[in-house]
């Protein structure tokens, strides 16, 4: 996949306002693969509706929006599974990690499918994001910023050609925050994947070519 | 796999599995041991001289003071064989033929010398429970004959017992040789021997082989118009209303108590598939319990099984841990069922054998069939319903 092409979408929650100023919604956009993006948002702007719309997991909005030109309201459930599976990774706000699995498990029950990484690698990522001590700690158990990082960790756990990071470093200090950063760009140059960052407000000091305000 | 089933067998409830695994394990056992029991006993009440032989029934036309007087024909007419044939509850007829000359039998036992006047009659050899010896060949001057089983057990305990005359096998009577004197018209006469080549509980008559008969009949009375006087019928269902009221519109009279017998078989079969019902019955309500236990558990693990999709996993995969989960516990039902059939079968079939020695073993493969067939049905509906109820979930 090369580009995410939104043609004046719109969640249909929305379809009402008529004081609505955002440079997504209403507007056309493209996302194109190799690029590094970030979608400012205040709170209640829809930022995680936009997410949802991209993942597939929602559909209630007006507009289009297109996966190289393809309409994602065709794909089908195969279709959502190859690309959630090959072309696009996503860190989720919420994380939707399982917490009755060790941080260990969360991270491997996505690597089992994709078999993308090896074993030593997962294991340098822990210790560079100063959790390898909580390996095998129920994830229910850990903070909600170690979790964060655990979610990154499963997230780059799968080939993609667009990463899609919904909040990713919202509890974390600004030196984890950095690694993150760093291990996030580091794994979508190595692919050549487009990044779509969103914030609300408090974000990673990143080369952003270019900021949308939702 | 490991990681997902460690993830989806959260709130699995062994008390629900459980419940339905008893009652789905009951409900089977119902259905196998009820169709093969039926497989079982069925030879006993339908096999070749069985305890109730239901298919056959044998019509005669009713003898009442007036006919006698009036001397009336108590014959069947070709209509009236005609009619018959049309009824809905008649799968074939057969004429008894009766002699028409002169018969007188003697018999030599222990130096005692016994003679009578009698008869021959003959029906189709296709209705005939016993089958005629063919090494008695029908131009051979030795006649078999077949006596009512009765006649035996009247000898036996009734004339033997009081003349002090010895006691006589089935074997023994087979060994013996009666001498036959048949008088027919202007005194033309054959003299033959004859033997005793086994007894019916069906035909309650002194019976030759049909061919033998239209012989006889031709060379000793060849003017003699015959018209049969019993009739016997094979009838696909004995407890036919439509029998019972047509013998009586009729005026005819039935012979022993076959229809009862008939009744009774039917009975038999109406049982079986009232307890295969109920078994079925069960089997589809513990189905049922299984389906809610399975839409319960995906309606609580619903979150989990939604993450599983959003991060990449198909729908299939995250179906399969359920889908295998009850396709294994109908497995496990179909087993211990068979297991227990076989079980309360030897159980059973001592118990039959005791009371009908010769009582054949019935088909098996038609309970295993049944079996299979049920647990594929039961687990292509978990298979499916499961499937349907996650793909609903996104």
């Amino acid at each position: 996949m090369n580009k995410i092409s939104l043609q004046a979408p719109l969640p249909q929650v929305f379809a009402q306002r008529t004081d609505l100023v955002s440079d997504v919604w209403g507007k056309d956009t493209t996302f194109e693969r190799g690029h590094l993006y970030l979608i400012e948002a205040a709170s209640g702007t829809g930022k995680s509706s936009l997410c949802s719309f991209l993942i597939g997991y929602r559909h209630d909005y007006h507009g289009q929006i297109c996966f190289d030109d393809r309409d994602v309201r065709r794909f089908g459930a195969s279709e959502w599974t190859s690309l959630r599976r090959h072309s696009l990774s996503h860190i989720f706000q919420e994380l939707r990690l399982f917490p009755e699995l060790s941080a260990w498990e969360n991270v491997q029950v996505k690597n089992q499918l994709t078999h993308h990484k090896s074993d030593a690698d997962i294991i340098a990522w822990f210790e560079r994001l100063g959790i390898a001590d909580k390996r095998d700690t129920k994830v229910g158990r850990m903070s909600f910023g170690q979790q964060q990082r655990v979610a990154l960790m499963r997230a780059l756990c799968q080939p993609f050609d667009f990463l899609l990071a919904d909040e990713p470093v919202s509890h974390l200090d600004a030196d984890n925050c950095r690694i993150v950063g760093e291990l996030m760009m580091a794994e979508a140059r190595r692919q050549g994947a487009g990044v779509i960052v969103t914030s609300i407000g408090y974000h990673m000091d990143l080369p952003y070519e270019k900021i949308y305000r939702l | 796999m490991s990681l997902v089933w460690k993830l989806l067998r959260q709130h699995v409830s062994p008390a629900q599995l459980a419940g339905f695994f008893f009652a789905n394990l009951l409900g089977m056992l119902i259905v196998l041991l009820s169709m093969q029991f039926y497989e079982d006993v069925m030879p006993a009440f339908n096999g070749e001289d069985g305890v109730m032989k239901n298919t056959y029934l044998i019509l005669s036309k009713r003898i009442a003071t007036a006919s006698t007087l009036s001397g009336e024909a108590q014959t069947f007419s070709e209509s009236d064989i005609r009619e018959l044939e049309a009824q809905s509850f008649t799968r074939r007829v057969g004429t008894f033929t009766p002699s028409q000359f002169q018969v007188y039998g003697s018999l030599s036992l222990g130096g005692v010398g016994m003679g009578s006047d009698m008869f021959f009659e003959s029906v189709p050899d296709a209705f005939v429970d016993v089958r005629w010896p063919s090494s008695l060949a029908a131009s051979s001057e030795e006649v078999p004959l077949i006596l009512p089983r009765s006649y035996l057990a009247l000898y036996n305990f009734g004339f033997a017992q009081t003349k002090n005359l010895p006691k006589l096998s089935e074997g023994l009577i087979s060994m013996m040789s009666m001498d036959f004197r048949l008088t027919g018209e202007g005194g033309a006469e054959r003299r033959l021997k004859g033997r005793i080549v086994g007894f019916s509980t069906r035909l309650n008559t002194i019976l030759v082989p049909e061919s033998f008969m239209q012989r006889m009949n031709a060379e000793l009375a060849p003017r003699a118009v015959s018209a049969p006087t019993r009739l016997i019928v094979e009838v696909g269902n004995p407890a036919d209303d439509a029998i019972a009221t047509f013998v009586q519109q009729k005026g005819y009279e039935l012979e022993d108590n076959s229809l009862e017998a008939g009744r009774a078989t039917y009975f038999l079969k109406v049982v079986a598939g009232v307890v295969m019902a109920i078994g079925l019955l069960i089997s589809a309500l513990s189905f049922y319990v299984l389906m809610l236990s399975v839409y319960l558990l995906v309606q609580k693990n619903a979150d989990k099984l939604q993450n599983l999709l959003l991060i990449g996993y198909s729908h299939a995969q995250v179906s399969l841990p359920y889908q295998l989960l009850t396709v294994g516990l109908n497995a496990l039902v179909l087993l211990l069922s068979v297991g227990l059939l076989f079980w309360l079968r030897g159980y059973y079939l001592e118990r039959l054998w005791a009371m009908f020695p010769t009582l054949s073993e019935g088909r098996v493969w038609p309970a295993l069939l049944l079996g299979g067939a049920l647990f594929l049905l039961v687990s292509l509906f978990n298979v499916l319903a499961i499937r349907r109820k996650i793909t609903n979930l996104n």
